[in-house]
């Protein structure tokens, strides 16, 4: 049968993205501008057999999150930038833990209260670094209302294999703009369910990792007892002091990420092949970059885009290869310059790096970059 | 129309926070997409009040096969405007060829607009018809449709329908009529 297309908000096609990857339980306390998220799976969660729990606030609700996850279920949340911050000490839990789950931010203008109804990018290093110590985890950015849908399933996949929270980055503009998208049968995605252990609970340690480092953790209920604990941890998931063991835990939470990199990378490039600048631009901000690429084309100027949609881990690698053959890459973030400090670590001096940067709560407009283009263009 | 209007219809719908115009703007963007077969995006601006603050939605139109990168409206070909203060703020922003549609029951001046001007009381209009104003967002869909035929009157009705509240169809299917009929009425006195 011929699909037909819908006309959704963001927020609503990363419900109806959650919902097919198997979303079964949303802990959550309403935020503008991510509150349709809460609000229809209120409704739509209960028709599936899932649970949908409005807390106290964001951490009793990431606490849930996190709680349901050890019980098997695919567990989300969706908050901005104030919730955001009231998270981050448990996705540190998260981590240590290796509890998966996604976090969906649908960013604001910050700090603190801020512009609830205006879009922003300002949380893009908070979702690397917001939590203590040495960790990883992983984080995507749509620039559509269809990515947003795919990322929202890839989120569950990458969660659920490994073992890890999953961060979504959305913004204002994405999540309330309007776009058509054919939403596909399940049978046509690929689903990626939580391994579980394969011998018997007498034999079983929930953090003996595999041979990616990834810890199996028994869906708890299932007759597999063990202890989950926010304090360093050897095999057998209980306190330990030994310097061996903590080395051994923090490098394996960081490394199962890292080792995968190339697997979890996604971005996608534009006219870069003759380029001499390039556009470096994410989210809702990367449709002006596109826009603007095409205006500075019809003026004879040779101008590529880069858009990450994987933000963490940073695709550095390609940006090195790129600022080998190109002058500039100006960077284009609705913030005072976050992911432009990323981009001069990848570049490593190889050419010059530009920031047009935006915090007045408004959208970067195809005007402005074009301005910027052409200042520094030469 | 130059090629790069074709690929890219813009529309703005500017006034207050509580008129409708969010919705409308929806209701436009599907006529369009799910009832027409053509690609839209539909934005939003507005302030943390749910009443009384600016108000405002976008929607672009472009043929099936074209995507629509930039999500927002830069110069729309047709603006709508139903508060002083959007007139204020968004007047002058025009295509030299655009079209404005003023509700004259809020902007009595429209000294400062550019582009082809259409002024009706749409708001009085419709409180003398309904008894209320409520509809008076679905009368400015039917005058905006008839005047640019952007999309179908047929969608139109559909999108309406899919939209508003069970039990309320046929008033808003007559406050689409009234649109409709106000828009002819007043191209026949322009022309």
């Amino acid at each position: 049968m011929k699909k037909e297309y819908k006309l959704l908000q963001g927020n609503e096609a990363c419900v109806e993205g959650a919902l097919m990857a198997g979303v079964s339980f949303f802990g959550g306390y309403p935020i503008t501008p991510s509150t349709e998220i809460a609000e229809s799976l209120a409704s739509r969660l209960p028709l599936t057999g899932g649970k949908f729990i409005q807390m106290e606030d964001e951490i009793g609700s990431i606490a849930a999150v996190l709680g349901a996850s050890l019980t098997g279920a695919k567990a989300m949340t969706a908050t901005s930038g104030p919730g955001f911050s009231l998270m981050q000490e448990l996705i540190g839990f998260a981590c240590i833990t290796e509890i998966p789950c996604v976090i969906v931010n649908v960013q604001r203008l910050g700090p603190s209260t801020g512009g609830p109804t205006s879009p922003a990018q300002g949380d893009m290093l908070q979702a690397r670094w917001g939590t203590h110590g040495d960790h990883n985890l992983i984080a995507l950015c749509p620039t559509s209302i269809e990515e947003t849908f795919y990322h929202t399933i890839k989120c569950f996949n990458l969660a659920e294999e490994y073992m890890v929270p999953v961060i979504l980055l959305m913004d204002e503009v994405i999540g309330h703009m309007r776009e058509r998208i054919k939403i596909p049968d399940q049978k046509e995605l690929m689903i990626i369910n939580r391994q579980q252990p394969s011998m018997p609970p007498e034999e079983y340690l929930p953090y003996r990792a595999d041979e990616r480092g990834v810890a199996v953790l028994a869906n708890f209920g299932k007759g597999y007892r063990y202890h989950v604990t926010g304090l360093i941890h050897d095999e057998t998931g209980f306190p330990t002091n030994d310097p061996k063991e903590t080395s051994k835990l923090i490098r394996r939470i960081n490394y199962k990420i890292e080792n995968a990199k190339d697997k979890l990378l996604d971005f996608q490039k534009d006219n870069t092949e003759d380029a001499e600048l390039i556009i470096f631009a994410y989210g809702s901000t990367a449709r002006s970059a596109l826009r603007s690429a095409h205006e500075a084309r019809e003026q004879g100027m040779k101008v590529g885009t880069f858009i990450p949609k994987t933000i963490w881990p940073f695709p550095e690698k390609a940006i090195f290869e790129l600022a080998e053959k190109v002058k500039t890459i100006m960077v284009c973030e609705m913030n005072l310059g976050q992911l432009v400090y990323e981009v001069e670590r990848a570049v490593k001096g190889k050419a010059r790096v530009e920031l047009l940067s935006k915090a007045s709560g408004e959208l970067i407009t195809p005007k402005d970059i074009m301005k910027k283009v052409v200042e520094v263009y030469n | 129309m130059e090629s790069r209007q074709k690929n890219r219809y813009e529309i703005r719908l500017a006034g207050m926070g509580g008129q409708g115009l969010i919705l409308a703007g929806i209701i436009l963007a599907e006529a369009a997409t799910i009832f027409d077969g053509k690609n839209a995006v539909q934005s939003q601006s507005y302030g943390p009040e749910s009443r009384g603050g600016a108000s405002r939605a976008e929607v672009i139109i472009s043929p099936e096969d074209v995507e629509i990168d930039y999500p927002k409206v830069t110069t729309p070909d047709m603006l709508l405007v139903m508060s002083r203060e959007a007139m204020e703020r968004y007047g002058h922003e025009l295509k030299p060829d655009g079209i404005i549609i003023i509700d004259s029951t809020y902007v009595h001046k429209p000294e400062k607009a550019t582009g082809k001007i259409i002024s009706i009381p749409v708001t009085e209009l419709t409180k003398e018809k309904f008894g209320k104003t409520i509809v008076a967002n679905i009368v400015a869909l039917g005058i905006i449709v008839e005047i640019t035929g952007i999309v179908s009157k047929d969608s139109l009705e559909k999108a309406v329908i899919k939209r508003v509240p069970r039990g309320t169809e046929e008033l808003n299917k007559s406050a689409l009529e009234l649109g409709y009929f106000l828009a002819r009425e007043k191209m026949n006195t322009i022309n």
